[in-house]
């Protein structure tokens, strides 16, 4: 652990956020690859101090003096994850320059709808259909 | 044997929609036999537990929630099973007959029996959380048979009302629940009563138990969902108004009301409910020309009456109560049965349409039912009603309230006399010349024996008690001695000699009859209520209207379909929250170095200015080479800290992926600067350092927090003779926590399908596209 590592994971972090904070799809990818990093920065730095790779020699390596293994390997995990995430984000983004030529990431409409009309409720012209019956029943006497 | 009961009821009510394709409307009879198991199995027990000795069975189910089904039949109890399961049987009969042949009845009687078990299971369970569960399961099924003619809006909107007035109820129910069950230290309903809690705090839970309770017997001002809930089949409503659902709250307070009524909020709030209920409800009826709904209002101003009676928490009262529970299931059921009869034959429940339908000669068995049961409602003297009655009035001539006892007893002769004129008002529509000019009905075909039958049972029983109310006097004593130990057994009679009850009920005769005589200048009298009065119908909806409004204004400050909104608001919880409890509850540990070595201090640098790089440049292939430096100058770090199989993957990968961007950038234009921003940069700035800030903290924190060895020292000395492998990342990889790779292989595998469908997808478009536009 060093101070060093710890501002670098922050770093990452901001550059990442900010990058997320707009609506480019590429951009946002490469935002998501910074806060991958970033993670797998933290997720190391929870192991402990650095230390000799976790390789079985002739005799069992000393804990003291060895990296711990276990959040390499969840490092590891996430690292081709990511890949995975990215990959996918990239056709995506692929898909949407075929579509629209372009990569923005637009508002949905549906929800800008449903902000601006309200959502038509079925419950509520139950209701006043049924009060309307009710009302024209009691015109009828 | 209690749990047994409620069980066949639940299984029958799982097997009827499948026999009843088969069966038709024979199912009804079928499920019938729930009801009638139970009717036998009480009379079995009758003896032992009007002497005082409760059946009780117990389950435990989640004993750390305190949570066991916790069954019990005391002589109130089973006054209850008496209602809801000996009305049950009659109902199911006369659901058999009221039904033609339809191909979804099975549905219909499996929800039927599942209500009445919910019924059943409410009355007997001496856990409130038990208690509570069956309460929300009568809620649910009513729903469900209310909006049994689910074409029709009015039906759903009925049911819905139903369901979300009963339904809020039952929370607040629950949360009151919850209060005096932590007060009292039980949830078992016997211990809780037998030794009430008292405080702020428990009357605060009363208010909401209370809010249950009258929600459910449709109180003034929740009465509005059961005049609406007639919406549901005539077999429903019978049941539903005279022994289930609307009793369950009238049940709730009688239970309660002993042990509860001294306490501040218990009378002002019961009692002023109950007594406006039955006077509004009883004015309303003598407005309506609909036979059911005139029964409706009916019920909810004989709902009120109960209600002032066993919520009193007087000996007497709740004794006159019991009585009163009893007959108003025998002459309600019936009344709606009779009801479901005339509706069903002459296809109208106006009375203004039928002439003089009561009168026509294969008519009169029906009629004389009709008569019998609403004069045992107006309470007529040799009738069952007038047994009610008179008990009623001569607990309350006796009070015990104090000064309010003038007021409750005045209140209840003014609702008895009006309930004698809405029973009159019954009768004479039926026997009246019609008063619409057209679609009149003179004749209709009189129902079959079978059709009658169950209103004819329950007329019978009301002459029976009527006549010789003595039948009764042990099994009164014994229900209301079982609510509330001073109660003193009774002798019910006939002729209770001259006293203050007798000049009281000749005066509500009489002015009832007065009302009946003139009730064409009564219903005309109501038209001068003025219109602006608040009406609990237009209530209803305002509240629905502003509940749907409420949820748009939230759907349109939440969701609202902006990207970066979206991860913004996570950001800001981030912050907000973990952050929040971050600053406040750990103290920064002692600075660690700045670097373990001039080379990890040089790196460290030189992937931060890459990183901002990325986020700084416009060119998209610039930011890509700055974030593939990121990577590499992580892969460095790596090795740096002893990682070496990280390091190589890291490589590998990063390499992976600039070939992946560039394949996708060289479609999309080069430059990234026009994006709009939707956040003002400011606020974008902020979030991105308060986030870095926030990770850099943490990461200081986390890694000073560590109070126990790491787990893999033991991987280090089991890799090779457990793993057969030297490198102890990989054995742990593909050994001791194999299940994680697998679960990344699929994630790598989804990923894949994914990126091939939208890859070919985007292909075959360009094909579709017009010559000269692709590129």
């Amino acid at each position: 652990m060093t101070l060093a590592l710890a501002l670098l994971a922050g770093g990452l972090f901001s550059a990442g956020t900010w990058l997320l904070l707009q609506r480019r799809l590429t951009q946002i990818i490469i935002g998501l690859g910074l806060l991958g990093h970033g993670a797998n920065l933290v997720l190391l730095l929870a192991g402990g101090s650095p230390g000799a790779p976790p390789l079985v020699g002739e005799a069992t390596p000393d804990p003291a003096v060895t990296a711990d293994p276990l959040p390499q390997a969840l490092a590891l995990t996430a690292i081709v994850i990511t890949f995975g995430i990215t990959a996918f984000l990239l056709s995506l983004a692929y898909r949407s320059w075929v579509l629209t030529r372009d990569d923005e990431v637009e508002d949905d409409l549906e929800d800008r709808y449903i902000a601006r009309r309200g959502y038509r409720d079925d419950e509520l012209s139950d209701e006043q259909a049924a009060q309307l019956e009710r009302e024209r029943e009691e015109a009828g006497q | 044997m209690l749990l047994a009961l409620i069980l066949l009821h639940m299984l029958l009510a799982a097997v009827a929609p499948f026999v009843g394709r088969r069966w038709g409307r024979a199912t009804l009879l079928f499920c019938g036999i729930a009801p009638l198991a139970t009717v036998v199995w009480a009379a079995t027990r009758m003896e032992g537990v009007v002497g005082g000795a409760a059946e009780t069975s117990s389950l435990p189910w989640i004993p750390d929630l305190g949570l066991s089904i916790d069954l019990r039949m005391d002589a109130f109890a089973l006054l209850m099973v008496a209602l809801v399961a000996g009305i049950g049987v009659l109902v199911f009969v006369y659901a058999y007959a009221y039904f033609g042949d339809r191909t979804d009845l099975g549905k219909f009687a499996g929800t039927l029996v599942a209500f009445a078990g919910a019924m059943l299971g409410l009355v007997l369970a001496d856990n409130l959380l038990a208690l509570y569960l069956f309460w929300e399961l009568t809620s649910v099924t009513s729903y469900l048979l209310i909006g049994f003619e689910d074409r029709k809006p009015a039906a759903r909107a009925a049911a819905l009302q139903a369901l979300f007035i009963t339904g809020v109820g039952g929370l607040a129910m629950l949360g009151g629940f919850v209060i005096l069950g932590g007060q009292a230290g039980t949830f078992q309903m016997s211990a809780l009563l037998s030794d009430p809690p008292a405080g702020t705090l428990t009357n605060f839970a009363l208010v909401l138990v209370l809010l249950g309770a009258l929600t459910k017997s449709a109180q003034v001002p929740f009465h509005s969902w059961l005049p609406g809930a007639m919406a549901a089949p005539t077999p429903v409503s019978a049941y539903l108004h005279s022994a289930t659902m609307v009793k369950a709250g009238v049940y709730l307070i009688a239970r309660f009301a002993p042990a509860f009524a001294e306490a501040p909020v218990w009378r002002p709030v019961a009692i002023t409910a109950g007594l406006a209920t039955m006077l509004i409800g009883g004015l309303r009826a003598m407005r309506q020309h609909d036979l059911k709904l005139l029964l409706a209002h009916g019920t909810t101003s004989q709902l009120g009456f109960l209600i002032v009676l066993l919520g009193l928490g007087l000996p007497e009262a709740t004794m006159a109560g019991c009585v009163m529970l009893l007959a108003h299931g025998f002459f309600k059921a019936s009344l709606f049965m009779v009801v479901g009869i005339v509706d069903h034959q002459a296809h109208t429940r106006d009375f203004r349409r039928l002439d003089r339908l009561g009168m026509s000669s294969p008519w009169r068995p029906t009629m004389a039912v009709t008569a019998v049961a609403a004069a045992s409602m107006a309470g007529v003297p040799l009738l069952f009603g007038f047994i009610a009655k008179e008990s009623a009035y001569e607990a309350l001539v006796h009070g015990g309230t104090g000064g309010a006892d003038r007021w409750i007893l005045a209140g209840v002769v003014v609702g008895s006399m009006l309930t004698f004129a809405y029973s009159g008002r019954l009768i004479r529509g039926l026997v009246s010349p019609a008063s619409a000019r057209e679609d009149t009905v003179s004749a209709a075909p009189a129902p079959k024996r079978l059709f009658l039958g169950p209103a004819v049972v329950l007329a019978a029983i009301s002459i029976l008690l009527g006549v010789l109310p003595g039948l009764l006097s042990d099994f009164v004593s014994a229900a209301a001695g079982s609510l509330d130990p001073s109660a003193e057994p009774v002798h019910l009679a006939l002729w209770h000699g001259f006293g203050t009850a007798l000049w009281l009920s000749v005066a509500t005769l009489a002015v009832g009859g007065l009302l009946v005589v003139g009730w064409k200048r009564v219903e005309a009298g109501q038209s001068l209520t003025p219109s602006w009065l608040p009406s609990a119908d237009a209530g209803y909806l305002d509240v629905l209207k502003g509940i749907n409004r409420l949820a748009d204004r939230t759907v349109a400050v939440f969701q609202s379909g902006s990207l970066p909104a979206y991860i913004g608001t996570i950001l800001f919880t981030l912050m907000a929250l973990p952050g929040y409890i971050l600053v406040r509850d750990t103290e920064l540990p002692e600075l660690p170095p700045v670097a373990s070595s001039a080379t990890q201090l040089v790196v460290a640098v030189l992937v931060f200015g890459a990183a901002v790089g990325a986020a700084r440049v416009t060119q998209r292939i610039h930011a890509v080479l700055f974030l593939g430096a990121v990577g590499y100058g992580m892969a460095l770090l790596f090795v740096l800290h002893g990682a070496p199989d990280l390091a190589l993957t890291q490589v590998l990968i990063e390499t992976l992926s600039v070939a992946i961007f560039v394949l996708v950038l060289r479609r999309l234009p080069a430059s990234a600067a026009r994006s709009p921003w939707r956040l003002g940069q400011l606020v974008r700035g902020a979030f991105a350092v308060g986030t870095g800030l926030f990770v850099t903290v943490f990461a200081l924190v986390a890694s000073a927090a560590r109070t126990e060895d790491p787990i893999s020292t033991g991987f280090l000395e089991r890799a090779l003779p457990e793993g057969g492998g030297r490198n102890v990342v990989n054995v742990i990889l593909v050994d001791f926590r194999g299940i994680d790779t697998v679960g990344e292989i699929t994630v790598l595998a989804v990923a894949a399908v994914g990126i091939v469908s939208l890859a070919r997808a985007a292909r075959d478009a360009i094909v579709g596209r017009p010559e000269g536009e692709d590129s």
